[in-house]
């Protein structure tokens, strides 16, 4: 269905990234004289996991005669935030810097890519917002880039990937999580990845379509090491954004942690409550995709997940999971509309607060996008 | 407050199929009378050569007794190696009028020698028979193959099809490749050919592969859950291969792995196969149908949510004609017939899931 | 009902020696007899999460952390671990550790009588033999 009311927050947005000539002004000397002498910046940093031509990277009528989807600010304004009234929107910028095993390189580029982010994005769309991307990978580089953006307020979240070169819950990753716990950033971590070890346990599935519906089990993983390793013990205040993981594999793995804590605490013995409420209080899943056949199946499994605080809403633009303007799923009621579209994505994100009423008009209609 | 649980006598409670028992061996001496001495002194002199750092025990220890029911040990041997034991404390006391045997251990199937493993694989389902079916008649044996050497996993699969006391196929779901490659494809010629369904059972050793896509697990709590999402990955790849498209009376069985996630990847199969339709043209069919037809789940370890009655969402979304018992005897993680389901069954699900699936799965009389 | 006909001599008090257990079956219930420092507690010999032989899981202390990474154990020996899923029940009040409100494992209430009181009732003759010297076990079934 479609949105009914104005001042949603999307969560997940993916604007064009940028191209390497786009990124060279925002580069240093050495790193300019490194891109262009080796010709790296004659060859794209698009990321194995969204061949820009599948259909799952963009909807047919997203794309656009020359120039990448969700490309340019014009496309993204009549395509992802007009159409759906969206008070606010979080940027992603899905840059292949990386993937880079050159840790130097990648912080280098993921600083030119957050930097073109806030002046090409930001500082022209007021309505926008991004998240920190970060070379993960070195645990060092990624504080120190979260720490020189962390007073830009207009950057919410620190962007990490499913799958990489360890489970992100390990103690090694733990410098990140302080420094985005102490600045108020959430943690976001997203569909898709870095190749340094087979996408599933039994190795290389032959189809693209294969690693991307098998996100789902990596998702199932991180949360597995946030959890067991005491990430939320260690950081209460800090909450997990789950993006394009879609979403419905949730109660499986809340069912399954607690019994299993159950009987295997004495090794974990840090978890000090029920696993699930643990996961449902830091935990957050942006709505697209949303892996569900029907109204009356979604209305049951969130059932099964026992909350209504996880949902955030997303459009996942321009990344193709629905048709036309039908990004809602069907029956939900208004109150459950509200929560999901400014509620939820207003408490898990400290720094959307800042200046920005909670939704006050609770039971209220707000104005209706037609 | 609970309401304290009362035994019912073996003989009042319905007769179930147990489609997961682990038997074991005293020692692993008792495999060298089904090895040839060659094959023996390869065994004494270098062991077996696993994927693993550690080889006298798994790297990510278990809880409890190593990963055992504490009440399952016997006089002497390692729990599941006494045949009388498991009678009395299982068989018997649980009314199991078929066990399913699952034997994980030196069968070849994590084997990193291919001779050796295929020497492996003949003496443990030799051994099998000699140890457990043939004295105990309510025992199946399932046929033990190394799957990376698909030529001689057919080979041994012919030489065992006229034995009806091998009811499937054991083959690990932690392969070298994703399951659904075309090098496995004769196994599931043979499977199909031979009219035995191939029984995935969760592995402790890897295949290769971290057992997450972003590498190795810290803690227990973590590897244990990895089984599932293991599976998961497993089921895709046949799907997705097109192992169901090309091979139409093939069955396969889902041991260990959970179940509950089912529903959710058969959704997210049939939405993203739907939008990546033109990579996969060999796929007349959505995936969630290839699963309904030709996917059995055991129930073992059985979820137990907050609200016991959302697990029957689960189940009939799968089908209550594709969920089998199963206790994993003698793990820790045991369930027991009597206490296993936390809401009410009606008598027709309790036949099915007991009994009734299995018994028409593996043609049980 | 009167008091003494729920009462059952069970064992001997030096039969179960501190840090201790063991099963006894009283009127067709399985029952577990712990020894904490010199007190006893009884339990029923069953698991209210899936019935397994509770009393015959391991007798551990409680492991407790101040944090990720760090370990310590308190309560030594005043812990259950159930042998089949390894719940952890609380000996002395038969509570389960993971879920205190809603999985308790059934108590007895459960005395240390001298034996010159007990020759008097009529159960306690025809089951145990009775010395002046020795203590008795004495279980009550009501709990």
């Amino acid at each position: 269905m479609k949105v009914p009311f104005k001042g949603a927050i999307d969560c997940d947005l993916h604007p064009a990234m940028p191209s390497a000539s786009a990124l060279l002004p925002y580069l240093d000397d050495y790193w300019r004289d490194q891109l262009v002498n080796r010709h790296i910046d004659k060859y794209s940093f698009v990321l194995t996991s969204y061949p820009p031509g599948s259909p799952l990277s963009a909807r047919p009528d997203w794309r656009q005669a020359s120039g990448a989807p969700a490309g340019d600010l014009d496309a993204i304004r009549s395509q992802a935030l007009d159409p759906f009234g969206s008070r606010i929107a979080i940027c992603n910028v899905l840059h292949g810097a990386i993937a880079l095993f050159n840790d130097d390189m990648a912080a280098a580029l993921c600083s030119a890519v957050n930097d073109w982010t806030a002046h090409e994005l930001l500082d022209r769309e007021p309505r926008l917002r991004a998240s920190i991307l970060v070379p993960a990978h070195d645990p060092a580089l990624a504080v120190h880039e979260l720490e020189r953006l962390a007073d830009d307020h207009r950057f919410v979240q620190v962007l990490l990937f499913a799958m990489g070169d360890a489970l992100l819950g390990r103690r090694t990753y733990w410098p990140i999580y302080a420094a985005a716990e102490k600045q108020g950033l959430a943690i976001a971590i997203h569909a898709g990845s870095t190749y340094r070890h087979a996408p599933t346990a039994s190795g290389w599935p032959a189809h693209r379509v294969e690693d991307y519906v098998a996100q789902s089990t990596a998702f199932e993983s991180q949360l597995l090491s946030f959890l067991a390793e005491g990430v939320f013990q260690k950081f209460p205040a800090l909450k997990l954004v789950l993006s394009e993981s879609g979403v419905t594999w949730l109660p499986t793995l809340l069912w399954r942690t607690n019994k299993t804590w159950r009987g295997v605490r004495p090794e974990v013995p840090w978890i000090d409550r029920p696993p699930a409420e643990i996961l449902r209080e830091h935990v957050r899943l942006t709505l697209q995709p949303l892996d569900v056949p029907d109204g009356r199946t979604l209305a049951r499994t969130l059932e099964h997940i026992g909350t209504d605080r996880m949902l955030l809403f997303s459009t996942d633009y321009p990344h193709w999971h629905f048709d036309g303007e039908d990004v809602l799923p069907d029956g939900l009621s208004d109150e459950a509309l509200r929560k999901l579209m400014i509620d939820n994505p207003l408490e898990t994100f400290p720094r959307l607060r800042e200046g920005a009423a909670m939704s006050d008009n609770r039971g209220k209609k707000q104005e209706a996008v037609r | 407050m609970n309401v304290p649980l009362r035994h019912t006598p073996a003989s009042a409670a319905l007769a179930v199929v147990d489609c997961d028992i682990h038997p074991a061996y005293r020692s692993p001496k008792d495999l060298y009378p089904f090895l040839p001495a060659r094959w023996q002194e390869h065994m004494s002199t270098f062991g077996e050569h696993l994927r693993q750092g550690l080889s006298g025990q798994l790297a990510w220890p278990r809880m409890m007794a190593a990963g055992m029911r504490v009440d399952s040990f016997p006089e002497q041997g390692p729990p599941g190696s006494d045949l009388a034991l498991m009678r009395s404390q299982h068989l018997d006391a649980n009314g199991v009028e078929y066990g399913m045997l699952m034997q994980l251990s030196r069968g070849g199937m994590e084997e990193r020698n291919l001779e050796f493993a295929a020497a492996l694989s003949r003496a443990v389902n030799d051994w099998q028979l000699a140890a457990f079916v043939e004295p105990e008649p309510r025992l199946r044996a399932g046929i033990v193959v190394p799957q990376e050497d698909a030529a001689f996993a057919v080979t041994e699969i012919e030489r065992r099809a006229a034995d009806p006391r091998f009811s499937q196929i054991l083959i690990s779901p932690r392969s070298s490749d994703p399951l659904g490659h075309r090098r496995y494809w004769p196994i599931y010629e043979a499977a199909q050919r031979c009219n035995r369904p191939i029984a995935l059972h969760v592995q402790g050793f890897s295949g290769g592969h971290a057992s997450t896509a972003s590498g190795w697990p810290t803690y227990y709590m973590q590897e244990h859950y990895a089984a599932s999402s293991g599976m998961q990955n497993t089921l895709m790849s046949l799907v997705f291969e097109g192992v169901f498209e090309h091979f139409p009376k093939l069955k396969v069985v889902l041991i260990e792995g959970g179940f509950a996630w089912a529903p959710a990847l058969c959704w997210r199969m049939d939405k993203h196969w739907e939008r990546m339709r033109k990579e996969v043209p060999h796929l007349t069919r959505p995936p969630s149908e290839y699963v309904r037809e030709h996917c059995w789940f055991t129930t073992q370890p059985i979820e137990e949510p907050e609200t016991p009655a959302h697990l029957a969402d689960i189940i009939g979304w799968i089908g209550w004609d594709r969920l089998m018992f199963s206790t994993d005897y003698p793990h820790w993680d045991f369930d027991d017939p009597q206490h296993v389901f936390k809401f009410t069954l009606t008598d027709e699900q309790k036949r099915k899931v007991f009994r009734d699936n299995a018994k028409a799965l593996y043609g049980l009389q | 009902m009167t008091q003494q006909k729920t009462r059952q001599v069970v064992a001997k008090a030096s039969d179960v020696a501190p840090g201790t257990s063991t099963v006894v079956t009283v009127k067709g219930r399985d029952i577990g007899i712990f020894n904490i420092g010199g007190e006893y507690f009884a339990l029923a010999n069953r698991c209210p999460h899936a019935g397994g032989p509770l009393c015959q899981g391991r007798i551990v202390a409680l492991v407790q952390s101040d944090g990720p990474g760090t370990y310590r154990l308190a309560r030594h020996q005043e812990f259950l671990r159930c042998p089949w899923h390894g719940w952890e029940f609380d000996i002395r009040t038969g509570q389960s550790w993971c879920d205190p409100s809603s999985t308790r494992a059934r108590q007895f209430a459960i005395a240390v009588e001298p034996g010159a009181q007990l020759v008097k009732g009529p159960y306690v003759a025809e089951t145990f033999a009775v010395s002046v010297e020795e203590d008795y076990l004495v279980i009550d079934l009501a709990g």
